[in-house]
């Protein structure tokens, strides 16, 4: 799975647990609670969407590496590729 | 401090039953005989018959806020919005700390418990999938707390527990805290998501007290002879209530006035209902709004269509007003719309407010063979009922464990 298409899956919960949400404009550096209404059960929220959609963990320690698209994408990546993903 | 015996009024309604989402529509339906039972895919179980509401939680909701919260957080939404937009209030200048908001419920937290048990069967019962919004949606104040967050109502919002005299105890309670001052505003009533919850489809299926019928319309017939139990509905009903010099001040509407209500307990059995202690719980009532039997023009009757609960039922209200009360006509209002559960007092109340205006009774629909044990003078059967005053109407609720609730509506007269 490239970066890109990391990035993608993430957008891809987000859209589902934030329907209200314009998504069409996130910005991949930005933090993401910065440009959308997510608290913190949200992000709970992408790590059980992560958890069975995707076999991925993510262990409390590392919820700051979902802070935005980007620190996403370098964070989960290697899982995915871990996974033959 | 206000007066102890202040007088209450009510000044809003909001509801969603399973045949209208307003009271105008709800009314029209009533007067007209149209029911609102359906079929419904079960889980475990296949259709089965219920009463499904069909607003639309998005009126006063955001998609997050229907997807975090519980199917009783949206009705109890859906209700109080639109009772606060009937009541007229300028809800913008009301005080939120001063507002009170008291839901009476069946139970709750049962759909969401299930739902997450269906969701882990998925994952092996992998308990990591559980859902860590489990429990701000299955705490007990949940509908009262998803409608404070909603309104910014910073005052008392919960819940009362009361089986199915829950939604006459939202008005009681809700009375009570204006007369003791804690608030200067309720929005109070019941609500019941319960046809989303299997078990309790289940629990009435294993107590031979689930109603059936190839017609679902003509399912929930209380007092007819073929009934075979009750039909389990959805639905809420919320009222803006104020004290009177309150409300008259800013000029509102006044559908009626809580003349006077009584809550008891039978004290005998789990399921079975008492009639000596119904008949003690209206009498109470009475006497506390001091009224005599021939006074009351319109007893809504608890009757849930199992063959035994009704024929005590009219025990209880024979005791009462069998005799001597010639202007007292009797309906039900489960027979169009099933058992609301929590929400059922308050809706059924709401159904015949209208009565007032109208001088129109609503009829139990669905008797093709009236029970002699049910045959109570003045049953209003079939067809509505034209009638020359109606002045006063007598609401029962009554629940399992054995919580007995009436609750007295008077026409306003300043």
């Amino acid at each position: 799975m490239t970066k890109d298409e990391c990035r993608q899956v993430v957008l891809d919960i987000i859209a589902d647990i934030a329907p209200d949400e314009d998504l069409s404009n996130v910005k991949p550096d930005v933090r993401l609670r910065d440009q959308l209404q997510l608290d913190s059960m949200d992000f709970l929220d992408i790590v059980m969407e992560l958890r069975k959609r995707h076999g991925i963990e993510v262990p409390e320690a590392d919820y700051l590496q979902l802070a935005s698209l980007d620190s996403s994408a370098e964070y989960l990546t290697p899982k995915f590729v871990a996974l033959g993903k | 401090m206000p007066p102890a015996t202040a007088r209450i009024v009510i000044t809003g309604v909001g509801l969603t039953a399973p045949n209208g989402d307003s009271l105008a529509e709800f009314r029209r339906h009533l007067l007209a005989g149209v029911a609102g039972v359906e079929r419904m895919e079960i889980r475990y179980m296949g259709p089965q018959l219920a009463g499904v509401c069909h607003f639309d939680p998005l009126r006063h909701q955001k998609k997050k806020e229907v997807r975090v919260g519980t199917r009783a957080g949206s009705i109890s939404i859906y209700c109080a919005r639109e009772a606060l937009a009937d009541s007229g209030v300028a809800w913008d200048t009301v005080p939120k700390d001063r507002v009170g908001i008291y839901l009476g419920i069946t139970e709750h937290g049962n759909v969401e418990t299930e739902n997450e048990i269906y969701n882990i069967s998925k994952f092996n019962y992998d308990t990591k999938f559980w859902s860590h919004y489990h429990n701000p949606r299955t705490v007990a104040n949940n509908p009262a707390g998803e409608t404070s967050l909603n309104l910014g109502v910073t005052g008392p919002a919960y819940t009362i527990g009361a089986a199915c005299a829950a939604g006459n105890m939202g008005l009681v309670h809700a009375a009570q805290m204006l007369r003791l001052g804690e608030v200067d505003f309720a929005l109070c009533g019941g609500v019941s998501e319960s046809i989303h919850t299997f078990g309790i489809f289940a629990g009435f299926k294993s107590q031979n007290a689930l109603a059936t019928h190839e017609d679902p319309k003509k399912a929930s017939r209380p007092f007819d002879l073929a009934r075979n139990g009750i039909v389990i509905s959805e639905g809420g009903c919320l009222y803006t209530l104020e004290r009177l010099e309150d409300a008259q001040r800013r000029g509102a509407k006044i559908y009626a006035e809580l003349a006077g209500y009584h809550v008891n307990s039978d004290a005998s059995d789990y399921v079975l209902p008492n009639p000596v202690r119904q008949t003690e719980c209206i009498r109470a009532a009475l006497a506390r709004a001091r009224l005599a039997p021939r006074d009351i023009h319109i007893v809504n009757t608890h009757a849930t269509a199992t063959p035994l609960g009704d024929i005590q039922e009219c025990e209880a209200i024979r005791a009462v007003f069998g005799e001597g009360c010639p202007d007292t006509a009797i309906n039900n209002t489960k027979s169009f719309i099933g058992h609301c559960m929590g929400a059922a007092g308050a809706l059924e109340l709401a159904g015949n407010l209208p009565s007032f205006d109208d001088l129109t009774v609503h009829p139990t629909i669905n008797v093709d063979n009236l029970d002699p044990q049910c045959a109570l003078p003045g049953l209003v059967l079939n067809s509505p009922l034209r009638v020359a005053r109606v002045d006063t109407i007598l609401n029962n609720s009554f629940g399992m464990l054995g919580i007995n609730s009436t609750l007295i509506v008077s026409r306003f007269v300043p």
